[in-house]
């Protein structure tokens, strides 16, 4: 019965939001304003709705209830439970539904928290997240039902791809997802504001939280799927340009930019048109991405479906959503006034900077990540685009960007002085020449790129310190400490970056038991293998031992596993974190004289990467919170909430 | 930078057009330096040999060709397509776990004037249906997901 509870659920769901999109569009007719209180509770009923058969197909997967075919298909009784729980949106159609859940549930968060915003503009929101949730309600009532019931009941359930099988699943998805749709809201915002002509600073400081929030959960998730990736795969790389990793940083790099235009719309009244057009992108990209992802075109651990109707689906309703907020923006465009203006050099001015830069990456990555997949689509000819086309094209663009971050933070707004800025910068830029001079000291022959990046680091990680020189700490604004924080980050991962690729060691051998082997600064001892086994698989494991000069000693446990359903190998590598860096160790094959393949790798300051990842949603969250605090303080429209 | 205030929104559109337009240029002609990025076999015998840049092959791993060297981490093998070319290929490291003979293979590197393939990297599948989508259509493989 919790399959077709779950089912109904959707069912309700879909057709609330379909009610909602109705009496929205018709609460904006004149002589409809009684309409207004029902659809803020609509919302929320959808997006308890939703959630509620989201909760049903996680109980049918921690139950393991086989009678249901995503269930057999996707899971195993012998699983541990943290899959059996993460595993529910470890295929398609569970995915999609969360998915629309998160989509369903910012809804209602929307309708129930959200004050500030005009009342025909926060219906006319409302009616644009139904709109979306509709669609992808379709496509998961008819193209991806997640509660099929299979007759008969098979014995045993496939088991979930061991790759999956990682505390990575439970954290990895939902953040992501909560990012992705999460910009859902901007879009319905920036649609809701376009039809009842309201795009002005105070739409702009009613965006701005969800935005924020949106992006620290994106931010978050990148952070967590490039170490995720990093330790799982084996490889020892962090990021690897794949088109599915390409699929979050889009969004994220659109969000980022919206994050700051926004930012001079709320402030100076600046940038309407083009804040509005970013909202669009932004979504726009995180329903590019998910086509890329789960339309089965490109071959991933990601890409859980391959039914060609379901990439056409996706396809379509990503067009309707995507053409129609353009048709609208072309339409209404025109009514959007102009709004002030400001100096070149300017705060304004510098974010302007930082949104054409970021554009200018989210175009090379978005022609790389789909230019092969058109070219495809239309000649048949196979192209492969790799990560040295998004170096060689993204990489001193982003240097440059993160340049003008460095300074952007450090000028006023409307108008300012370069003089005035060089002054302010001149103490990071005797940093950065003190980093530059010390690098080519220390590490002789280093690269162009790795060079670049540690400089830059030293001197914007100094210039985004800057804002909070000769302040009064305690009474500088939360939202100031989570620009600095965000910015810092930034830096604090650009130096992991530069670090990683430039001192990386690494040392391959096939090692006897007892074998000592170098690496970097560390002496490893190799003492033999062991089998060992785990709740459903089996594995041999290496005993090594890492000491480095004098210091405390290091167990290193590479495993090579093997799955038991659905059969697979796969690599567990074993990592050492110490202060400044780590030690990384996989395990490959043996050979007849007894000896095992090791690969050792030395990453000194690689854990700055994800360190400064977190760094910047933790200066995101400072300034929702700051944001949020201010924007109390400040009395709401006059206008009566109504629900 | 002296802009007439009149005249600001048109030339912030137009330098977003022109960074967007200069992005999609950069991005063109980087993108025709790597647009013969992948190379299977019969790439390889109908364009020549890509001696100037790293690339990526793929292909078939031959039955019977995996040779491992003395040293223990370093391997050669052949790959093929279904044509009757074929790529000689030498590798050091740890060969992901799915690498085996008669399964599909991507591998990153260099060639050397003598037609060998130096791999630097052997690219991991995610499963053992996984297939480079390069050669999901050759008929080689099926080209399947998880499900």
């Amino acid at each position: 019965m919790i399959a077709e509870g779950g089912l109904a659920a959707l069912w309700l769901a879909a057709a609330l939001s379909l009610l909602q999109l109705f009496l929205g569009a018709a609460a904006l007719r004149p002589g409809g304003e009684t309409l207004l209180r029902i659809v803020r509770p609509v919302a929320v009923a959808q997006g308890v709705l939703a959630a509620v058969a989201f909760l049903a197909l996680i109980w049918l997967f921690l139950r393991t209830d086989l009678s249901v075919e995503l269930v057999a298909a996707n899971s195993h009784s012998a699983k541990p439970w943290l899959y059996k729980f993460a595993g529910a949106w470890g295929n398609h159609e569970g995915s999609m539904l969360l998915w629309i859940t998160i989509l369903a549930v910012a809804g209602a968060a929307v309708a129930l928290l959200e004050r500030r915003l005009r009342q025909d503009t926060l219906i006319a929101t409302l009616a644009a997240q139904a709109a979306i949730g509709l669609g992808f309600y379709v496509f998961l009532l008819f193209a991806s039902n997640p509660f099929t019931r299979l007759s008969p009941t098979p014995v045993e359930g496939n088991g979930l791809n061991p790759l999956l099988q990682d505390p990575g699943l439970a954290f990895h998805p939902p953040t992501l997802y909560f990012g992705y749709v999460g910009i859902s809201i901007a879009f319905s915002f920036a649609v809701g504001a376009l039809v009842t002509r309201d795009v002005g600073p105070a739409f702009a400081r009613a965006m701005r939280p969800w935005v924020l929030a949106a992006w620290i959960f994106l931010t978050l998730g990148i952070t967590a799927g490039s170490y995720w990736a990093y330790y799982e795969l084996g490889w020892g790389g962090w990021w690897f340009w794949d088109p599915v990793e390409n699929a979050s940083l889009m969004p994220w790099l659109a969000a980022t930019a919206l994050l700051h235009s926004v930012t001079v719309l709320a402030t100076r009244d600046g940038l309407r048109a083009w804040t509005v057009m970013l909202a669009v992108v932004a979504f726009s990209m995180s329903m590019i991405g998910t086509f890329l992802v789960r339309s089965g075109i490109l071959t991933s651990v990601h890409a859980f479906a391959v039914d060609p109707q379901r990439g056409a689906f996706i396809l379509v309703l990503l067009l309707f959503y995507i053409g129609g907020a353009l048709a609208l923006f072309g339409l209404r465009i025109g009514t959007v006034k102009e709004g002030s203006r400001f100096d070149f050099v300017s705060r304004e001015g510098a974010l302007v900077v930082n949104n054409l830069l970021l554009s200018a990456i989210l175009g090379i990555v978005f022609v790389g990540t789909l230019y092969p997949l058109a070219v495809e689509a239309v000649t048949g000819e196979k192209l492969s685009v790799g990560p040295p086309y998004f170096n060689s094209a993204a990489g001193p663009i982003a240097l440059l960007l993160v340049t003008v971050m460095g300074m952007g933070a450090l000028l006023r707004w409307r108008r300012d002085d370069l003089g005035a800025l060089v002054r302010r910068i001149a103490v990071p830029i005797l940093i950065c020449a003190a980093a530059l001079l010390l690098v080519v000291l220390l590490a002789p022959g280093i690269g162009v790129l790795p060079l670049l990046g540690l400089t830059l680091a030293a001197g914007v990680g100094a210039a985004s310190l800057a804002p909070l020189w000769k302040r009064n700490l305690r009474r500088t604004p939360l939202f100031i400490w989570g620009m600095v924080v965000a910015h810092f980050g930034i830096a604090v991962s650009l130096a992991g970056m530069a670090s990683e690729s430039a001192f990386t060691r690494e040392t391959l051998v096939a090692a006897q038991p007892g074998q000592v082997m170098n690496v970097g600064p560390w002496s490893v001892r190799f003492a033999g293998v062991e089998p060992v086994a785990g709740p459903n698989w089996t594995a041999i494991e290496a005993r090594l031992t890492a000491r480095r000069g004098g210091g405390g000693s290091f167990e290193l446990r590479p495993q090579a596993r093997m799955f038991s359903s659905p059969p697979t190998p796969t690599s567990e590598a074993a990592i050492a974190t110490v202060w400044n860096g780590q030690l990384y160790v996989a395990i490959g094959e043996p050979d007849e004289q007894g000896r095992w393949q090791l690969r050792l790798w030395w990453k000194p300051w690689v854990t700055l990467i994800w360190l400064g990842g977190g760094l910047v949603a933790l200066g995101g969250l400072l300034a929702l919170i700051g944001r949020l605090r201010r924007e109390h303080r400040i009395p709401a429209r006059t206008e009566e909430a109504i629900a | 930078m002296v802009v007439k205030p009149k005249n600001q929104r048109l030339v912030l559109l137009l330098l977003a057009v022109v960074a967007v337009l200069g992005a999609v240029l950069l991005a063109m002609s980087a993108m025709r330096d790597q647009a013969s990025f992948f190379y299977a076999p019969a790439d390889v015998a109908r364009k020549g040999l890509p001696l100037d840049r790293a690339v990526r092959i793929g292909g078939m791993v031959r039955q019977g060709s995996i040779r491992r060297h003395a040293d223990g981490v370093t391997i050669d093998f052949v790959v093929g397509d279904d044509t009757p070319a074929t790529i000689p290929v030498l590798y050091t490291g740890i060969t992901p776990d799915l690498f085996q003979e008669n399964s599909g293979v991507v591998a990153e590197g260099r060639f050397r004037p003598d037609g060998t393939f130096v791999a630097s990297e052997i690219l991991a599948k995610h499963d053992e249906n996984y297939m480079p989508p390069q050669l999901g259509e050759r008929g080689l493989h099926k080209t399947e997901s998880l499900e």
